[in-house]
């Protein structure tokens, strides 16, 4: 009994941490509509400025404490609210999801390339003093943090239900057009509620660092245990997240005193927040259609399907001369270009045509990868099984947020991909702790494709074919409902379309398409483990889809070749492996807004040769290709409209 | 018999009481209208009807069916479609396309991949609203006259056998107009059941059969054209004031009060 006391109690200090964090988190959501991925991100920033502050230039504990969470915190919230978040609330939550996971992966970057990975040790306040209390140890630093919990839950409530401008942030969680109208001011609110939330963020992350360690990616993940704590109010309630968050740290520390220290039971400690939050998902009610939502509508190019072909063919012969003149250790590198440019190529249906971000797509290329090793049948049958498999996971991803809305789906995938990478990975049954499997390559009608010449050329069939598969689902009917339900699935719902279900049936094809990607990679790696799969990667796949073009075909090849170049060009110069990622992630901030990215340029400069080089050819061309739209009713808009709503979103 | 009853629904929103009690029918085969000043409630209850909206209380039966706690895509299954007051035509889709989306969603899944190709009854229908002529433009493009006639072609390509229409005239000429209550009329004829959210006064009371009256959410009257013009709670509602009884001067009144 008495320790069941000591774990509770001990729970109880990290809950407070927790919910520190959790409050700030859920007052810029509801401030300002703007779910802050990179809540935790900033926290891991702010607690290496902090360690910086007071190690490095030896500032007082106490002063560099209030720097931090009162100067440096606030001005950053104030800046990115300013800058970066502004107006995202009313358009897509894709684009909102987008441009805050590149704040994280630029946030990871920025800090590694600030503070290259070394032991630094953040000691606790007041290390070593504490006070006995029953059987178990209360440390000086475990009161700090309760107390600062109870200042922040005190604060909170004086400044929401005391002051005008609480007042006015409150109000603004119901109708910012309204307050605007009533003489309030909602970019100030919003500036207001991101500098604290900023704030809290960086109180949560330096009071957790003692038991996290000042770690880049620990500290990001903590974005999840706020996530799942918030979720118990709904994303909305502070009083409950309070109470969510102390949940969680009790169940937490309940894990360490009573989960085995060996064997697939321990590794469940780590990612108790991503169950504890699938719980609560699941029990949450049904989400309401909302009318009189029309969002900001892109419009994704479809090319002909003469140009579809011929543009196939290109690539695979470009592919063929190239896999035979490069030397053989880059014919490998195509290969891994081919996985990733198929993983994005889910991506573009599920992103850019379907306007749903999943953050775990990598994950499930490792659920395809995992099964097709497994299996241990190198042929069509098996790729396909291990494809069929991989799609199956993704429905489960998507069922127990089939009630809910779009963020929520973006939000579990994340602690899906944590869940994967930390538990189901590592476990015996799958590529065991820093264990790998072997795979052999694909055999087609008993004839296995050995060399790798050979199978890489076979890596870029597959992305051809499959890109092609995706264009003509979008010139029919499918692609004219992923359009009709991003422009109005409150109409869609009453023409009798059950939304639930179709999303849940658009993650599991498009998990599908991951895991045929990750069958395929693991053949032609012949061996892969659970660190080709860890999730940060998911989240770079998916920045890079969005950098490069999330709506077309194209996009997804340029942003695999890249994602391919990027560990190459750390791995030249590795002093810039952090200033990598920033650009990535910044660069995502800066294009995430439009979804139709680098390749909509590369597409125009097309035009402007064609144009330029040779005037008329268009117009001829034009006339000798049958133009869709016409005999099989495809969606055929023409380019130049798209250059025209491009320039109107950005 | 009534097709659709609506029983005692209340609708709060917070400390607002946006549907009080509400109670009336949709009669088979005839057009019914739901009349009242802004603000009275009339698209909540058309949320509620067709599940966008859960009822605080009360219930809503569907052919003889209580179909309250049934999602919105199974009511329009069985045969529940509604046009919007705030338009939610497919922006991104030309006026054809949006049309055969609806047509595509109503094949069901089997339809989506490979499937039914040329959907002829599209421009059949396109042109029995009359926008035959916007066919190929985008849905964002097209006034917003048009657009609603689009939104009724798109509704009538999944085979509705309850219309609900929310302000379908506004937005459209005096003969665009007229020419629009023919088509419910014919509508109605053909087995059709309709029921209309209207400001235009004429209209009401030349096609609908019945007519509800909703103020501050409550239904304040309901009963033939005639009767509900020589209403005086009707009256009160529209002009603060009822005039002599029979005095049927008052409708024009009506009109320019809430136009």
């Amino acid at each position: 009994m008495s320790s069941l006391f000591a774990f509770t109690l001990l729970g109880l200090f990290t809950g407070a941490a927790y919910a520190i964090m959790a409050s700030g988190l859920v007052l810029t959501y509801t401030t300002t509509r703007v779910f802050n991925i990179a809540h935790g991100a900033f926290g891991m920033f702010l607690a290496f400025v902090f360690w910086d502050f007071t190690q490095r230039q030896g500032l007082p504990t106490v002063l560099s404490l209030v720097l931090v969470v009162g100067v440096v915190a606030p001005a950053i919230g104030w800046f990115i609210q300013r800058f970066v978040t502004r107006g995202l609330g009313e358009g897509p939550v894709s684009v909102a999801l987008v441009v805050t996971v590149g704040l994280l992966v630029g946030l990871i970057g920025l800090a590694q390339q600030i503070w290259p990975p070394e032991p630094r040790v953040l000691l606790p306040f007041w290390s070593g003093t504490g006070w006995q209390v029953g059987d178990t140890f209360v440390t000086a630093h475990q009161l700090v943090t309760l107390v600062c919990a109870i200042a922040v839950a005190f604060g909170l409530y004086l400044l929401l239900s005391r002051t005008r401008i609480g007042t006015a942030m409150r109000a603004s969680v119901d109708n910012p057009e309204l307050l605007k109208l009533f003489g309030g001011k909602p970019d100030r609110v919003a500036a207001l509620s991101w500098a604290i939330g900023m704030s809290l963020a960086a109180l949560g992350g330096i009071l957790l660092t003692p038991v996290v360690l000042l770690d880049y990616y620990a500290l990001t993940l903590l974005v999840i245990n706020a996530y799942a704590a918030a979720m118990l109010g709904r994303l909305k309630s502070l009083p409950m997240t309070f109470a969510g968050a102390m949940i969680l740290g009790v169940l937490e520390s309940w894990a360490v005193g009573y989960l085995p220290t060996d064997g697939f039971l321990a590794s469940f400690r780590p990612v108790i927040p991503a169950l504890f939050l699938f719980a609560i998902v699941v029990l949450m009610p049904q989400a309401q259609l909302r009318i009189g939502q029309v969002k900001g509508i892109v419009t994704a190019p479809v090319p002909t399907m003469r140009l579809s072909l011929g543009s196939g063919t290109g690539l695979l012969v470009a592919a063929l001369l190239l896999v035979n003149v490069v030397a053989p250790n880059q014919v490998l590198l195509i290969g891994v270009a081919a996985t990733y440019a198929m993983v994005m190529l889910s991506l573009v249906l599920l992103t850019g045509y379907g306007g749903h971000v999943s953050l775990a797509q990598f994950t499930f290329a490792g659920v395809g990868a995992l099964a097709y090793a497994k299996l241990d049948e190198p042929n069509l049958f098996g790729l396909l099984l291990s494809a069929v498999i991989a799609a199956a996971v993704g429905a489960l991803v998507a069922l127990p947020v089939l009630r809910l809305t779009g963020l929520y789906l973006a939000l579990s995938t994340m602690a899906f991909a944590v869940l994967m990478d930390k538990v189901v990975f590592n476990a015996e049954f799958a590529f065991k702790f820093n264990g790998t499997l072997a795979a052999d390559r694909l055999s087609i009608l008993g004839m296995r494709i050995g060399s790798d010449t050979a199978y890489v050329w076979f890596m870029v069939l597959a992305f051809v074919l499959l890109a092609l598969g995706l264009l003509v689902l979008r010139r029919g009917a499918l692609g004219r409902l992923l359009i009709a339900m991003r422009d109005s699935p409150s109409a869609c719902g009453t023409l009798g379309l059950d939304l639930r279900w179709f999303r849940v049936g658009l993650f599991a094809l498009s998990a599908g398409v991951a895991g045929l990607a990750g069958g395929l990679f693991a053949g032609l790696r012949g061996t892969v483990g659970a660190a080709d799969f860890l999730y940060f990667q998911s989240l770079l796949v998916l920045l890079l889809a969005v950098v490069f073009g999330a709506t077309s075909v194209t996009g997804a090849l340029l942003g695999g070749t890249a994602l391919m170049l990027l560990p190459e060009f750390q791995a030249a110069s590795p002093s810039m492996a952090g200033l990598l990622f920033a650009v990535i992630g910044f660069g995502a901030v800066l294009l995430g807004r439009d979804p139709n990215g680098i390749a909509n340029h590369v597409f125009r400069i097309g035009r402007w040769l064609r144009s330029r080089i040779a005037p008329g050819l268009e117009g001829r061309l034009q006339g000798l290709l049958p133009r869709g739209g016409g005999s099989d009713g495809a969606v055929d808009v023409p380019l130049v409209d798209i250059a025209v709503d491009v320039e109107k979103v950005g | 018999m009534a097709l659709l009853e609506v029983d005692d629904v209340v609708v709060r929103f917070g400390g607002v009481t946006a549907v009080n009690r509400a109670t009336f029918t949709a009669d088979r085969g005839v057009i019914t209208g739901l009349i009242g000043p802004n603000g009275a409630g009339k698209t909540t209850c058309f949320n509620v009807i067709t599940g966008l909206q859960r009822p605080t209380k009360g219930r809503v039966r569907y052919r003889d069916k209580d179909v309250t706690g049934w999602p919105v895509h199974r009511r329009a299954r069985h045969g529940v479609g509604r046009t919007f007051q705030r338009l939610e035509a497919f922006g991104s889709l030309s006026v054809r396309d949006n049309v055969r989306v609806a047509q595509e969603i109503h094949g069901g899944p089997l339809a989506w991949f490979g499937g039914r190709r040329g959907a002829s009854g599209v421009d059949l229908l396109l042109d029995r609203v009359g926008i035959a002529e916007y066919a190929d433009e985008r849905a964002d493009s097209i006034p917003t006259g048009t657009a609603r006639l689009l939104e009724l072609a798109r509704c009538l390509a999944s085979d509705p056998q309850l219309l609900l229409l929310d302000e379908p005239s506004s937005g459209l000429d005096e003969t665009e107009t007229d020419a629009f209550g023919e088509l419910l009329v014919e509508l109605a004829a053909e087995g059709c059941s309709i029921l209309m959210v209207e400001h235009d006064m004429d209209l009401v009371m030349s096609v609908c059969h019945d007519i509800h009256v909703l103020d501050f959410g409550e239904i304040i009257a309901s009963g033939a054209p005639a009767d509900i013009r020589t209403n005086p709670d009707v009256q009160r509602a529209y002009l603060g004031y009822a005039e002599g009884d029979g005095d049927t001067s008052v409708i024009p009144a009506i009109e320019e009060v809430v136009s």
